[in-house]
This record gives structure tokens, sequence and C-alpha cells, in this order.
């Protein structure tokens, strides 16, 4: 008999894994793993959109070449501006470096920290300030370009292009803008009462969208702005 | 070692302490209360859903009919589809995922029980948010596959659709919602020993249909948003001046709507793969091939979207693949059929209310696929495509296929349910009712269509050999209405006073029915620990243990979860409190066009109101501490 | 917890063979030089316009994708159920790209190379 049965489950907070689970593993990861997946089509959904459309503009301004408006002889020039983006991809790589280490630290809280380099890698507040800050930089960068492009005359009305491309990564930026306000609501909890390894799944989840809207920028990055 | 195999003992009454009221519905984070709470809301948007189908009948009872205006009747038809795919085959669906679910899989909830109530609120809001406009006559008017362009402000300008796109949306935030929720419960809250392969079909079904949902759903939300851009921002996806391909919407659309239709047949399969085994006192025949057809469904049902759109003329080698995917996938389906026929073929068969919608709906689906095989070639679809011929089709598979699956269900699980039985007799003239009426109202549509005779059609005129069929169809949708009052009246009846079932009255095999009807709040008092795939019969189909009786069980005592020491999760009412917020911010946005100010304070009031909710959502336990 | 090792096959879970600070710096280098040759292959008219551009991109970012996915993500430590939850969605959803840039031209198969 009791070794067929499971005595009523130990108390425990939410998903703190004493409950009992299948596969000993926690349901917020599994949970975040499924959102991912079906984010997977939603970007897919969002990226076929502008690449069947691309090139189908019956006017400017364009992605990569000038066009001159025949009726007002206004030349606009190439919209994407590949140095500033390339800048902002830099960052928003590296934020997810910067993540890692914070989630490390938070998993490590309890390690003995000797050494300086030791102090600063296990530093949770360090890692996740410089995440943020670096997630926040990425917006200013997505801010100013958008702004750089309406003045240069590209709207999302203007054209397909237009349309599909500030939808696209308007919405890759509000994925970004949540990840942020996560990341700043954990920085919030680290200081009201200290991430400990136990909230390392909290991190986890947490990191995992922040890498996951990292990776769909390395595709937005190459086929928006590096493929003609 | 026999824990679960005879049917503990337990009374009814014990678990009637629980709290009742109203608050108590509104807070609710139980899976059996959510799981009624969808079933109730689902059977009254059927209800409405077959009202507007009535009136459409009613205009094309004789030609040229009268009995609506054209404007009307288009907003009829529209919310007739998007009602009963969105509200009330779908959520029906969802009120036996969230009751059956963890009961099958021996949980005591769900992975995340307060998003669940979330996922709720979230439908039944939207629900209301699409609906009502048709009262006013405002309805969206588009068709419930809303076709872009004819969906834009350009050729609908009024305020009709933007509900539509608008409700889509929310309705699809509902739908990801539980599809995250049963994923993860189904993975990780499986009771010790439920391996994947003994888990029951209809969870197995589930499963497959969740994995549908956070895949198909994120596709119409992106063509929805480019949709509500366009409308309300200008926008060109859709704009054919600007170069826009208008075809874009329909494979997007498609993309989505082909998982869709099996996401509303799915688990009225699995259903029905409980119902037929336990009534013919044989396991199911073939389960190992009934789960790998019903996983090989799922996956090829994302690669056929195209054969709704051959008449767009794609070319010889798409028309080539996406037929060859749709007869590809007849297979695995009639694998079902003939497996169902398998499981009953020399059982013991117990002709029940259930067995019978059961054994309805392995006949009337099978009417409903083969039509369905016929369009998969190209050169009879263009012959049949937009025609009556099609509006036969999917009825035949809706209606006969997963309404059927899904009343076998209810009638089946009621008892469980409940703790009491539906009235067989009531239910005889429900389901002979329906069959006939069913039959009666779509077979002669299969006739009018191949006749001619086009769908979403206002008027026809006289003389095109199509009045007989017109007028025994609406004639059939009568008897159908009265099938459905039947039913409706056995469900309120046997709520009420139905006769008082056992923990187990069918003799059925899966570890829901070792439970007391109704479950207690924490399900099982122990875990169960699972050994086979049908933990309550042998291999032959016997019932290991006698059932108890409704006798035997009264002198029970129920413990109480509070008693047992198993931590339960507190009510809440702040699911409900940020489904409201999600609402309200996007009913903002139906004043985009009036009153711009209006729109961006009633979005930023709405968003502030359920992030803040989340927030105070997410920064409360569970569970009290311990 | 974890009482029925056999319910999850795959068995251990969460990885105790953490990936460490010298992995993670390591992939940050590469993926930072990865990006640098990228950016810098738009500039090289050489590169940018022969046939090779569009592959050699392609691949490059994959490379990127799959080591954030990989080590960052630590799906490469992690219990094989979360490899499927992602692997899985994302094959679907590349398989719908692909087959939507066939059905709008912007991909075709020229049957002509065959006969």
């Amino acid at each position: 008999m009791t070794a067929t049965t499971i005595p009523a489950a130990e108390h425990a907070d939410a998903g703190h894994g004493h409950h009992y689970t299948t596969l000993g593993l926690d349901n917020r990861k599994i949970a975040i793993w499924t959102f991912i997946g079906s984010e997977c089509m939603l970007f897919a959904s969002l990226i076929s959109t502008y690449l069947i459309y691309k090139g189908r503009s019956i006017k400017g301004p364009f992605p990569h070449e000038p066009w001159t408006d025949p009726v007002t002889n206004t030349v606009y020039p190439a919209i994407l501006d590949i140095p500033v983006t390339s800048a902002s991809t830099f960052v928003l790589l590296m934020s997810s470096f910067a993540m890692v280490l914070a989630l490390a630290a938070v998993q490590n809280k309890e390690l003995p920290k000797h050494t300086m380099g030791e102090k600063i890698l296990g530093s949770s507040k360090l890692w996740l300030w410089v995440t943020c800050l670096m997630g926040t930089a990425f917006l200013g960068f997505q801010a100013f370009e958008f702004t750089a492009f309406i003045r240069e005359g590209l709207t999302i009305r203007t054209n397909l292009f237009g349309s599909s491309f500030f939808t696209l990564t308007g919405f890759h930026g509000a994925h970004v803008a949540v990840g942020v306000c996560w990341l700043f609501s954990l920085l919030a909890i680290d200081y009201k009462r200290g991430l400990r390894p136990a909230d390392a799944t909290n991190v986890d989840i947490a990191a995992l969208y922040w890498h996951f809207v990292d990776v769909i920028w390395i595709v937005i990055f190459t086929l928006v702005y590096l493929i003609k | 070692m026999a824990t679960i195999v005879a049917a503990p003992p337990y009374a009814s009454t014990a678990t009637e302490s629980a709290n009742t009221g109203l608050w108590s519905w509104l807070t609710t984070v139980d899976h059996k209360r959510i799981g009624v709470l969808y079933l109730i809301t689902a059977l009254v948007f059927f209800v409405i859903g077959g009202l507007e189908a009535f009136l459409i009948r009613a205009q094309l009872a004789v030609p040229n009919g009268q009995v609506l205006s054209a404007d009307m009747y288009n907003q009829l038809f529209t919310m007739h589809g998007t009602t009963m795919v969105f509200l009330a085959i779908m959520p029906l669906s969802a009120a036996f995922f969230n009751f059956l679910i963890p009961l099958q899989i021996g949980a005591r909830d769900v992975a995340f029980p307060r998003l669940n109530a979330f996922s709720y609120w979230v439908y039944l809001l939207g629900g209301i948010f699409i609906t009502v406009p048709i009262f006013f006559s405002v309805a969206p008017d588009g068709g419930w596959f809303g076709y872009a362009p004819l969906s834009t402000k350009q050729f609908s300008p009024q305020i009709n659709m933007d509900f539509w796109v608008l409700g889509l949306q929310i309705l699809g935030i509902s739908s990801l919602a539980a599809a995250f929720n049963f994923i993860t419960t189904i993975i990780n809250m499986r009771a010790p020993g439920m391996h994947l392969m003994r888990m029951p079909i209809f969870t197995w079904m589930s499963f497959v249909v969740q994995f549908l949902v956070a895949l198909a759903f994120p596709v119409i939300t992106v063509a929805l948003v480019f949709l509500q851009f366009d409308r309300f921002f200008g926008t060109n996806f859709y704009a054919i001046g600007a170069g826009a391909d208008p075809l874009l919407w329909q494979h997007l659309f498609w993309v989505f709507g082909h998982p869709e239709v099996y996401i509303l047949i799915l688990p009225a399969f699995g259903l029905v793969s409980e119902v037929l085994p336990t009534f013919s006192k044989k396991p199911l025949f073939g389960y190992p091939v009934m789960v790998y057809s019903g996983i090989l469904i799922g996956f090829l049902g994302f690669g056929v979207w195209a054969h709704h759109m051959f008449s767009v003329g794609m070319g010889p080698i798409a028309d080539a693949v996406f037929s060859l995917t749709t007869m590809l996938i007849a297979i695995p389906t009639g694998v079902k059929i003939f497996n169902w026929m398998a499981t009953m073929w020399d059982g013991q068969l117990r002709f029940t209310v259930a067995m019978k919608f059961g054994i309805a709906l392995v006949g009337m689906f099978t009417i409903g696929g083969i039509s369905g095989v016929m369009h998969s070639s190209p050169p009879a679809d263009l012959q049949q495509t937009d025609t009556y011929f099609i509006v036969a089709h999917f009825h035949y598979v809706l209606f006969g296929g997963s309404m059927f699956g899904l009343f076998a269900g209810l009638y089946y699980y009621f008892p469980k349910i409940s703790g009491r039985f539906m009235s067989e007799s009531l239910g005889n003239w429900h389901f002979w009712l329906s069959l006939i009426g069913m039959n009666l109202t779509f077979f002669p549509m299969h006739f009018s269509g191949l006749l001619g005779m086009p769908r979403r059609t206002y008027q026809y005129d006289a003389g095109q050999g199509i009045e007989l069929f017109n007028m025994l169809s609406t004639v059939g949708t009568l008897v159908l209405m009265l099938g459905t009052l039947f039913g409706l009246i056995n469900l309120w009846k046997s709520w009420k006073s139905g006769e008082r079932a056992s923990s187990n009255p069918w003799g059925a095999p899966t570890i829901e029915w070792a439970i007391p009807s109704p479950p207690p709040e924490h399900n099982f008092d122990e875990l169960p620990k699972i050994t086979s795939r049908y933990p309550l019969w042998d291999l032959k189909g016997t019932v290991i243990a006698k059932p108890t009786t409704v006798a035997e069980e009264a002198g029970f005592k129920q413990l109480t979860a509070k008693q047992l020491g198993i931590p339960m999760p507190n009510p809440s009412i702040l699911p409900l409190i940020t489904a409201t917020g999600v609402i309200v911010m996007f009913s903002g946005m139906l004043f985009t066009d009036t009153n711009q100010k209006l729109a961006i304070a009633i979005m930023i009031g709405g968003a502030v109101w359920w992030i803040a909710s989340l927030y105070s959502w997410l920064l409360t336990p569970l569970e009290d501490a311990h | 917890m974890a009482l029925d090792h056999a319910a999850g096959a795959a068995g251990h879970a969460d990885g105790h063979d953490h990936p460490t600070w010298s992995t993670y710096w390591k992939i940050a280098v590469i993926l930072f030089v990865i990006t640098a040759v990228e950016v810098s292959a738009f500039y090289i008219p050489a590169w940018e316009t022969s046939w090779i551009y569009v592959p050699s991109m392609l691949t490059l970012s994959t490379i990127k994708f799959v080591l954030v996915v990989m080590y960052y993500m630590h799906l490469k430590y992690d219990h094989k159920l979360f490899r499927s939850l992602f692997t899985g969605p994302l094959i679907v959803a590349a398989l719908t790209l692909v087959g939507l840039m066939f059905l709008f031209s912007k991909l075709s198969i020229r049957l002509g190379l065959l006969s």
C-alpha cells in the first residue's frame, strides 16, 4: 500500500517543486518554453509578411536603395541605417551575455566569494542592471531609428515596406520593452529582499524570454537589414 | 496494490460543504468549477448561434425570402459561424479539458489554476464583447473568415468588423493561455506511473489540440493585428492600391484556419474514444495507432491550409502539393473510424444515449469526411467551392462530428460532473431528433450546392431546382432546435433532480471514475499509482472490482482537503479583474475613429488596470504559507 | 519530488553540468565576431554582390541563433523535453515560412533544371 501511493503533498509555495511533478521539472519553465514555441509562429508570420512584401511597394522610400518621387522630384535616401542598427544589435547580443551572468550570480548566490573578480561576477544586481540598461539602450536606438525614418519620410502608412517594417520591428521592440519591465521587476525584488538560489527559476524564465527576444533579433537583423 | 482499483468509499455529501454563492464562482480557481462555467457559458452561446442559424434558414426557406434585410443576413451568418466556432464548440471542448484532464491524469488541479480562471473570464467577456453588437444590428458582417480586403475600412467602413477584429484577438488570449496551461499540466502533472502511452485518449487528443492552439493562434493574431492596423492606423497590409497581395489574408487565415478545424474535432474524437470502449466493454482497439494518428493529424494539419484556396489559382505545383497532403490527412482520420468500429465489433454493446451519440459521430463524421476528401481534388473543388456543398460538408463534420461527440461526452460525464444521471428518455428524444434534424438540414445542402446554390447568398430565385432542398433544410432546422430543446431541458432537470450516480456508474475503466461523483475539491485523497492503461479494468474489459452503488457509498464520509492536509490554491478575484482590464483596453480601440483622445484614455486606463492587477496577482502566493 | 523517474524516461532534470563563466564569455566573443563579420560583409562589394552572400549570411545567423539557444538558453544542458518543446514549433514555423515564400513566388523550384 505505502509503496503505491504518494503521501499528500508537502506544503510549499506555488511551483517551488515540493508538489509532485511527473518529470521533476518546474511548471513555469515548461510553460515559458511552450510560450516561446508559440512565439516562433508569431514572428514567423510577421517575418513572412515582411519578406512577401519586400520589393512590392509601389512607391518609396525603400530600405536599401534611394528613391526619387516622380511627382515632386524629391530624392529619398535608402532608409535603413546599418551602422546604427549594427550598434544596437551588438548591445542586444551583449545584454544576453549579461543576462546569463545575472542568472549564474543568482544561482551561485550562496557560494563564498573571495576575490574581487568573484564578487563582481557574483553580483546579481550588477548584471541585472547591465542587462536592463542594455535593453533600454536598444529601445533608445529603436526610438532614434523610428523617428529618423519618419523624418526621412517613411511612416507606417507610407508604403508596404513601411507597414511591414514598422510592425515587425515594433512587435520585436514591444517584446524587448516587456522584457525590460520584467527584468526591472526582478531587480526591484533583488533590492527589496535579495534574489536567492530559490528564485533561480524566476530569473531563469525571464532570461529564457530575454534570450529568445535576442534570437529573434538575430534573424530580423540578417533578413531585414543585411540582405538586400 | 489495488489502491484505485476498487472504487473507494466516498459519500458525495461531504463535498457540498464547499463554498457556494456568487462570490465563490467569481473567485474560483478549481478546474472542475471552471469546467462547469465553460460548459454553461458555451451552451448559452450554442443556443444563440443556433437561433442565428434558424433566422438564416427562415430567410432561405422559400425563394426570394423577405424575413431579414440583406445587411442583417450578413451579420447573422458571420455571427453564426464566429459564435459556433469560437464561442460554442471550442469552449465546450474547453469545458471537458478543464473538467477531465486533471482527473484523467491523476492531478489535483491544473498547473496554473489562476491562469485557468483568467482564460475563462477572458473568454466570457470576449464572447459578450463580440455577441452584444448583434442586438444593436452592428454585428460583424464580413463572414467568420473576415476576408481582407473585404473587411478593411474601404469596404467595411462601419464599426461592425471592429468588433470582430478585436473580439477574436481577445478570444485568442484566452485560448493561448489555456494551451500553455494544459500543455504544462499534461507534461508535468501526471500521477506516478501515468506514462504517456497510458494516458486516456481524451487527454492525448487534448494534448495535441493544445499544441495546435499554441501554434495556430499566433498566426491569426498577426493577421488580425494587420487588419486592425489597416482599419485604425491606415497601414497598407491589405490595401491592393498600395501593391498589397489580396491573398495574404487568405494564406495567414487558413494557416490558422485549418489547424482550427482539428482543434474543433479532436476533442470530440477523444471523448468518443472514451465512450465507445466503456459501452462496448472492450478496450479501445489499437490504442497506440489512435495516439499516433492523432499526432499525425495535428502535424499534417499545418500542411494543408491552401486547399481552402484552390479557386484562387495558385498554380499546378501548389495545387498538387496541397491536394496530396489533404488526401494524406484522410488516412489517419480513416484509421480512427476503423478503430472505433473494431472497438465495437464483438463487444457487449449498451445503447445508452452517450453511446448513441458516439456511434452517430462515427457515421456522420464519415459522411463529412468523405465529402471532405472530394474537395481535396482541385478540379472537383473548383466546382464545389463556395457552394452549399461545402456548407453540407463542414456541418457534417462540425455538427455530426464535433457536436455529437461533445454531446456523447456530456451524457457520459454528466454523472461525474454533477453526481446525477441525465435522463435517458429525454436523452433519447434529444438524440433521435438531433440525428434526424441534422440529416434533414444538411443532407439536402449537398444537392442544392451541386446544383450551384452559392454560400452566404441572401436570396435565390425560384425555378433553379433548389426550392425543395432549401425547404427541407429549413424544416430540418426546426427539428434540430426541438431536439436541442429536449437536450437543454434534460440538462436542467437532471442537474436539479436527476437520479443519483455512484462513483463509477458506467463500469468505466479510467481513473476519473475511481473518485466520488462529483469529485471532492482535491480530486484524489492520495495520488493514484498507475500501472496500466485501464486501471479499473482487466485486459478483457471486465471491471476488476465491482463498482460501489449509491446506497453503499451513502454511508462513507469523504474528508475535505483541509482534513487531509492537502494544500489547495486559494480562491482569487484577480484573474477576473485582470481579464476585465484586458477587455477595457481592447474596447478603447473602438473609439479610435470617433474620439481619439477618449480611445487613448480608455486603452491606457485598461492597460494600467490589468498590469496593476497582474502584478498584484503575481505577488500573491497561490497557496497559504505553511 | 520526482519520485517517479520512470515516467520521465529522459530522467534527470535540471542539468548539473551548467556551462561556466568561461563558456559564457567564449560564446559572447564568437557572437561578437560573427556579427562583426556579417556587418563588414555588407560593406565588401565583392562579397555583397556575389551569390555566396545570402547563403553565407543565413549560415552565420543560424550559427548565432544556435549558439544562443544551446548555451545561453542552456538547451544543450537541459532536459530534452525543452529541446522538443522548442524545436517542434520552430520546425513548423520554419516550414510555414518557407511554404509561404514558395506560394508568393519568393522562392521557386526551376523544374527546367531537372529535365
